[in-house]
């Protein structure tokens, strides 16, 4: 049986995390690859950094990090964050990332999904929706949730499933960073009209918020930052909750 | 002893890379190349995949000399030959992912879309999944039947001949994930994803 992922995310700026967790036995808290390797060996499914690497100069770090953390850690690893083209996405697969997410581009350029997911398989393509509810309908953001397009976010998320990716990033931009649950309307809209894999993100202030998302959200994996950053929980832990719901995860 | 990676533009293969190189630690010399005379040397290849059935198959075709190479390989002097995901479907004698493409025809059967039962289930099947090892196989050596792997894949490899299934994964249906045939051995999940468990089957395989 299919088992739900639970997927940490780390941001990047400049080649370190941003928010990090304290571990007293970290060499250098502030390294990705060390934080993505206890993740990993806390037994998440998948690792995602978000590069919020501002600077063009400093682009470049990511792909360093990537490299350092793919010979560390053996489970899918995702990158997003400032993806713009062909280029890009070949330049992050070649550094040793399984799939990149592209948010933006995917919205100013949307030839690029049908081009990149034809070019490197559906499996390596994720779509990152960053959307935002006005009245009884949800908007597409982009530019990290600066820019409105008024794009209607369901009917996006089906284009881009028709356009090949492999699996759609769900952010609700209204319960970002609030820790007080994902947008689960949303999640379900969505996750009931496309027929590729939903990840949730977006919100999620404690266990029980993960396990909402999939039974309430129907995402096939969920997605946390600060929950496990700040080290209120861990991997283990968010596991050990979501198999005592009836959630299967793997062991 | 020398492994080596085939590497025939199918698209990401580093974790593959990193993840042989990890589980060899310096015993054994991982290749990657598409150097026929370094692939008619080796002790062992692996033929990964990612892609479509045709993307893959034409990949190696635009290769002078690769299929024949692959095929004295594996078929002639029986040398051992891992495949991984599109690398494993690639045995098949027939795939149907765009349009009916002829594979390498090493272990007779055909590729074909998962039915997923009018989208009750979601297209690709990707996470982790436990497999049921039906067959006992030297990949297979320390690792517990059950054992979760990591799987991304729409299309599903249905050999003719059940006795070369060592492994299936329930998913809609019931799919095969592991087949051995003498000296060829075919994962469609991803190894090189699949944590320790991954690792360890890695391993194995260098030992055989």
């Amino acid at each position: 049986m299919l088992k739900n992922r639970i997927i940490p995310c780390l941001d990047v700026k400049n080649g370190r995390v941003v928010k990090g967790i304290n571990f007293i036995d970290l060499k250098d808290a502030g390294d990705p690859v060390e934080q993505a390797k206890i993740y990993s060996e806390g037994g998440a499914d998948e690792i995602c950094f978000l590069d919020i690497t501002a600077s063009n100069e400093n682009r470049d770090t990511i792909y360093d990090v990537v490299e350092r953390t793919s010979k560390k850690c053996f489970v899918p690893l995702t990158v997003g964050g400032g993806v713009r083209s062909i280029d890009d996405i070949s330049k992050l697969l070649n550094s040793g990332a399984d799939k990149v997410s592209i948010n933006t581009a995917a919205v100013q350029n949307p030839k690029m999904i049908i081009e990149s997911s034809k070019k490197f398989g559906s499996q390596c393509i994720v779509v990152a929706i960053d959307a935002k509810k006005n009245d009884n309908k949800w908007e597409v953001f982009t530019h990290g949730g600066r820019n409105n397009t008024s794009i209607n976010a369901i009917d996006f998320a089906k284009k881009m499933e028709d356009s090949g990716a492999g699996e759609l990033l769900v952010t609700s931009m209204d319960r970002d960073g609030t820790q007080i649950g994902y947008d689960n309307d949303l999640m379900f809209k969505i996750s009931s009209t496309v027929n590729i894999p939903v990840i949730a993100s977006g919100g999620v202030g404690n266990l029980d918020h993960l396990v909402d998302g999939i039974k309430l959200g129907n995402a096939s994996a969920v997605l946390a930052a600060s929950i496990f950053h700040y080290g209120t929980h861990s991997i283990k832990e968010a596991k050990q909750y979501l198999n005592s719901k009836g959630i299967p995860v793997r062991n | 002893m020398n492994v080596t990676i085939v590497d025939y533009n199918s698209g990401n293969i580093s974790s593959v890379i990193n993840s042989f190189k990890e589980a060899a630690k310096d015993k054994v010399k991982i290749e990657v190349t598409s150097n026929l005379n370094k692939i008619k040397s080796s002790d062992k290849l692996v033929l990964p995949g990612q892609g479509s059935f045709k993307s893959c198959v034409d990949a190696l075709s635009s290769i002078n000399g690769l299929i024949e190479t692959l095929n004295e390989f594996a078929i002639i002097n029986k040398k051992p030959l891992l495949g991984i995901c599109v690398g494993l479907q690639m045995f098949a004698d027939l795939g149907y992912e765009e349009i009916e493409t002829k594979g390498l025809g090493w272990i007779s059967g055909k590729v074909s879309k998962i039915d997923n039962q009018n989208n009750k289930f979601k297209l690709p099947h990707i996470g982790w999944n436990d497999i049921k090892i039906i067959k006992e196989s030297r990949i297979f050596k320390d690792i517990e039947n059950k054992s979760h792997m990591y799987f991304v894949h729409s299309y599903e490899f249905i050999p003719d001949d059940k006795s070369t299934i060592s492994a299936t994964t329930e998913y809609s249906s019931n799919i095969v994930c592991s087949v051995e045939k003498e000296n060829i051995f075919g994962t469609q999940f991803h190894p090189e994803k699949s944590d320790r468990i991954g690792l360890k089957l890695i391993e194995n395989f260098l030992n055989l």
